[in-house]
């Protein structure tokens, strides 16, 4: 299961207004290492998907929530939790690590 | 000893069950895949493992790539990246996306263990990891990175749009980075601790030239300033030592890179500059069987191409080596002429 895209329009009720921990994978498609995460982020998705959510957003179709969450550097991985950001984490990580990063929400 | 069994066409069973293969390549940059090509050519089929998330190495982080040659109008570095695996698995190179974890490079068999859990087993290896960003050694880099501290322009100028940022360095990678990041800043200021560049005189140039880049000379950057991101830095004047503080909305770091040597320097042989040591122009590290390839090897040149014809070596070191072996287990069997053949051996080595 890849994790789904979410987009200005669609960011409050997935992500806000969401019962479980949200990841928001900010990327773009010139990204290089935000395209080597992503199959990292589909996998911990599928193996946890009782636990969280992950979804992507484009940095480039939504600037405006980019903004506003001061994203600096991609990808970038924030978790939301009753719609705020619980915890940030910046930069492509190999799978052991991310899970490690994430794993007050998915153990 | 694990038992080792020949089957005609170089792949062996071993006591773990794993297959012992002719050759794993570590690394995926441009010396890696040109010894994977070289490799696969050689009917070795390679196996490549590219890491987890930095399958292509350094280029993957740059934009235009106009030095390389064969491409007169200039191609982006992930798609000469993408080329080069292309052209390695066409001709048999297996691709793992994974990372390595651990190194047995005593013996005739290495062992290498993924992040997987997995072991791979060969009787050579290519080791052409690269190298890393250097940092700066600030207490706050740590904290700050990813907030406004970056080592990749590429990946992060975007975010900084109208912005005033700095990039800290004087060789070629920092001229790019300074001019790339034009597209996005209102002011880029090029911080540098000398007063005259490393950098290749038609990058200089360009950066000369833009109006929206101002040098900084003789300085280093002494502290970064901000909690949640970056807010300035303290600058002192590397001449008269002199402090004074900068305002900034982001700095990109491009003071050079470190050979990625953290899985074997317990293991193989170093040189004083922290690269892996290599035998004359050859690829031979201090451990038979083990070739070592590209930037880990070379504190000097670091260029694709330099990488690229470095990878070459090490993959005909490597087939040279197993030549021998074959040539010698292959003596081993013959007991009539034994004699013969270990006196051959003994003129070729």
């Amino acid at each position: 299961m890849s994790a789904r895209a979410v987009t200005e329009a669609t960011f409050e009720q997935e992500v806000l207004k969401n019962d479980k921990p949200v990841v928001v994978d900010f990327w773009a498609e010139w990204c290089g290492p935000c395209r080597a995460v992503s199959p990292i982020l589909d996998a911990i998705a599928t193996e946890h998907a009782e636990k969280i959510d992950i979804v992507k957003l484009n940095v480039d179709e939504n600037p405006g929530l980019a903004m506003k969450y001061q994203i600096t550097a991609i990808p970038a991985f924030k978790v939301f939790q009753g719609g705020e950001v619980v915890k940030t984490v910046v930069g492509a990580k190999p799978k052991p690590a991310l899970e490690a990063d994430l794993a007050a929400y998915i153990s | 000893m694990p038992s080792v069994e020949s089957n005609g066409c170089h792949t062996y069973v071993t006591n773990q069950g794993a297959v012992l293969r002719d050759i794993i390549i570590i690394g995926s940059g441009p010396a890696g895949f040109t010894a994977a090509i070289y490799a696969a050519r050689a009917e070795l089929k390679p196996l490549l493992i590219a890491s987890s998330v930095e399958i292509g190495g350094e280029l993957m982080n740059t934009t235009e790539v106009e030095n390389f040659p064969g491409f007169p109008e200039g191609i982006m570095g992930p798609d000469l990246m993408g080329q080069m695996q292309q052209q390695a698995e066409r001709f048999g190179t297996e691709v793992v996306y994974d990372d390595v974890v651990e190194l047995e490079l005593d013996g005739p068999v290495k062992r290498v263990k993924l992040g997987n859990g997995g072991v791979e087993e060969a009787r050579a290896i290519i080791y052409a990891t690269g190298s890393a960003y250097r940092k700066l050694g600030l207490p706050e880099e740590e904290v700050l990175s990813g907030h406004g501290l970056s080592w990749c322009a590429t990946c992060d100028g975007f975010f900084f749009r109208q912005k005033t940022i700095a990039v800290v360095g004087g060789g070629d990678s920092a001229m790019e980075e300074a001019t790339f990041l034009t597209r996005f800043a209102d002011k880029v200021y090029v911080l540098h601790r000398r007063d005259e560049l490393k950098a290749s005189k038609i990058m200089q140039q360009r950066a000369f030239d833009n109006e929206k880049i101002e040098f900084v000379w003789n300085v280093e950057v002494t502290q970064i300033h901000g909690t949640e991101a970056v807010t300035g830095v303290t600058l002192r004047d590397t001449v008269t030592g002199e402090l004074r503080a900068l305002d900034l909305d982001g700095l990109f770091v491009a003071i050079g890179n470190d050979p990625r040597t953290h899985l074997v320097h317990d293991k193989l042989d170093l040189t004083p500059e922290g690269t892996i040591a290599v035998d004359g122009r050859s690829s031979r590290t201090s451990v038979p069987g083990v070739f070592a390839a590209g930037d880990v090897i070379d504190p000097h040149y670091r260029q694709a191409v330099t990488a690229a014809g470095s990878g070459t070596v090490a993959a005909l070191d490597a087939e040279h080596y197993l030549a021998a072996l074959d040539d010698a287990g292959a003596a081993d069997e013959e007991p009539a002429s034994a004699e013969a053949s270990v006196a051959e051996l003994a003129v070729a080595n």
